[in-house]
């Protein structure tokens, strides 16, 4: 018997992510994604690998499941990330005003922390804010965005999964009944059309969840929220820098490479295929960036940037939750052959592939229980060295 | 106040089997915006058949590589003010020395497979990393402390090199450099693979590579070093050392 055939439309994190894990539980994989490997929102991450600690007092569930990712990326693909803490830092009283909740959110979520005096952070971290009251060291880390997902990618090419490019989806194919039997894609690059047919299609395109389910007539799970990053062009520090307070703008800055990134904003937007940076929100970085490390006052603008979430559930922007949701329209809709994964964040791509791949493999009868946790990925240069 | 320039955004364009061209795009555009705003846009409100590589539009993926104007540039990083003026034209085009996939995207195959026979660091002790400003010693505890490599692996360099476009079997720039950052008396076996035809001794030192290269690598310097460790290797073996 031929093994089922998933096709999973977008390969950003959570694509790529599904691809690998149901590959190594014995499907047919076939990825299609309109531009290349992470184009859209996944690539646009500052690159934090949260410990959890920025959602442990408001929401308990993405904090757990932030740890918990946390602790295995570090595991099954070192080979992205820079292992070396976070501080969450009290600048003024409202800050400090915080940390109770802060300490005691974290130790349900079990996130490890380890209290700072100012001296003590300042020996860490010398370019920080010296005005610094107290300080809070957690496991926070940070990944290079686009090579997290080329390594998920490249170890489900390995294991058989096919990769399209430049391919977009045209519209679903569907039974006289309505239910979901494949896609029509075209290939920009050589400008054909063609069908190809799926057991069940995976739409893992995040932001863009909503054209997907559209094709099929139904509503959109999903809401698009961008924010802002600039990149400057020193890097002050080497761990990642969270202001302790509740979310906010601008109260994260990021070492990358020789730079550091400061994000972020939110706000709502109906079409994010382009998102145009404004100046307001430049000025808005600096201003709140510069209050961690006064430094960045003196640095240059080496990358300035929008970067659509796929937020899921009720509510707007900060107050919504950070978790993911995996919809199998089967049951939803009664229209079957086609599961929405999104929501979640670059943190948590891996549970949200085995959530994905867990449903998927319960519609197809396939008992093979995950294995992502436990397998390590190969070199990233997979993807590109590898052709299949 | 933001200022507005008109430009004419010239794209290269080849599809499948077909002869390359170029398209023209009249554009408004912000000067301090970058050039791969502007060709985003471009796929964005006037053609989707435009196909080109991004990702994390800071400089830290490597994707977006292309020659503006005609010369290889990080476009995510490279601010229009810095390559064109207002009612002037501004030209991308794909890097040269790697297969075009379509219009402005190549294909990185042949060149991730170089920088992963030479075991090119994606991540590095930052005891062992060139940074910024390192202090005068190193604390023993400090080797745990991780960093992502200064290579993005972009290509720039491979397009630049006036020798890969005679001869696709030289290694390039950016693998040598990525055997120079091991170090040759750490990684012996590293010693076949570039002190070859095609190897360390292939360079003419045309110092393109480092010109263009937007994430602080200076290969040219580094193949300078690798030759010397060549060298030393070389003469370790002869007095009965390697």
């Amino acid at each position: 018997m031929s093994k089922p055939h998933v096709i999973v439309i977008g390969a950003g994190f959570t694509g790529v992510a599904t691809a690998h894990d149901l590959a190594l539980r014995g499907c047919d994989v076939t990825v299609v994604e309109r531009g290349d490997l992470c184009n859209g929102t996944s690539g646009r991450t500052h690159g934090l690998l949260h410990s959890g600690g920025r959602y442990a007092v408001k929401d308990k569930e993405s904090a757990v499941e932030c740890i918990d990712e946390n602790m295995i990326l570090r595991k099954i693909v070192p080979q992205v990330i820079e292992p070396n803490g976070g501080l969450f830092v009290a600048l003024d009283e409202s800050d400090l005003a915080y940390a109770e909740q802060f300490i005691e959110s974290c130790e349900e979520c079990h996130i490890p922390l380890e209290e700072l005096k100012p001296d003590q952070a300042l020996k860490l971290e010398p370019n920080i804010n010296p005005k610094v009251l107290i300080a809070f060291l957690i496991p926070d880390g940070t990944f290079d965005p686009l090579r997290l997902a080329l390594a998920f990618a490249g170890t489900a090419k390995h294991n058989g999964a096919k990769f399209h490019t430049f391919t977009e989806v045209g519209s679903l194919l569907t039974d006289g009944a309505g239910n979901v039997t494949g896609i029509k894609v075209s290939n920009r690059a050589s400008g054909k059309s063609e069908e190809m047919r799926a057991d069940v299609v995976v739409n893992a395109t995040g932001a863009w969840a909503g054209h997907i389910t559209a094709m099929a007539g139904l509503d959109a799970p999903v809401k698009p929220t961008p924010g802002i990053m600039v990149a400057y062009n020193q890097r002050f520090v080497q761990r990642a820098l969270n202001r302790l307070n509740a979310p906010g703008d601008g109260d994260i800055v990021l070492p990358q490479r020789r730079m550091v990134v400061v994000g972020t904003t939110s706000f709502d937007a109906e079409d994010v295929d382009y998102i145009p940076t404004t100046d307001d929100q430049i000025k808005l970085m600096l201003e709140r960036g510069s209050e961690l490390i006064p430094g960045i006052r003196s640095a240059k603008p080496r990358g300035i940037f929008m970067a659509a979430r796929p937020l899921v559930g009720g509510g707007s922007g900060r107050s919504m939750a950070r978790t993911f949701k995996c919809y199998d329209h089967k049951e939803t809709h009664n229209v079957d052959g086609l599961v929405t994964i999104t929501g979640g964040k670059a943190t948590t791509l891996r549970a949200m592939a085995e959530k994905t791949a867990d449903v998927v493999c319960a519609k197809l009868n396939i008992t093979t229980p995950c294995a992502t946790k436990e397998t390590p990925l190969l070199s990233y240069r997979q993807y590109y060295a590898t052709t299949n | 106040m933001t200022e507005n320039w008109k430009i004419t955004l010239r794209v290269y364009r080849q599809k499948e089997n077909q002869t390359s061209h170029f398209d023209d795009f009249q554009m408004d555009v912000n000067p301090d915006e970058y050039v791969l705003d502007a060709v985003e846009r471009a796929w964005a409100f006037h053609d989707r058949t435009i196909c080109f590589r991004h990702a994390c539009h800071h400089s830290t993926c490597g994707a977006c590589g292309m020659r503006v104007n005609g010369v290889e540039k990080l476009t995510c990083i490279t601010l229009i003010r810095d390559v064109t003026r207002n009612g002037a034209t501004l030209k991308v085009e794909p890097l040269r020395n790697f297969p075009v996939v379509s219009d402005l995207a190549v294909d990185m195959g042949v060149f991730y497979r170089k920088m992963e026979a030479v075991g090119a660091r994606a991540v590095l002790p930052v005891t062992e990393a060139e940074i910024e400003d390192p202090p005068s010693k190193w604390d023993a505890e400090d080797s745990q402390y991780i960093r992502l490599s200064d290579c993005i692996e972009c290509g720039l360099c491979m397009s630049a090199c006036p020798i890969m476009a005679t001869t696709p079997e030289y290694l390039g720039p950016a693998p040598l450099a990525a055997a120079q950052d091991q170090g040759l008396r750490r990684k012996p076996e590293l010693l076949s693979v570039v002190d070859c035809e095609d190897g360390v001794w292939r360079c003419h030192s045309a110092f393109e590579c480092t010109a263009v290269c937007p994430s602080f690598v200076e290969p040219a310097r580094r193949i300078m070093n690798l030759r010397v460790q060549v060298v030393d290797m070389r003469l370790r073996k002869l007095f009965g050392k390697a």
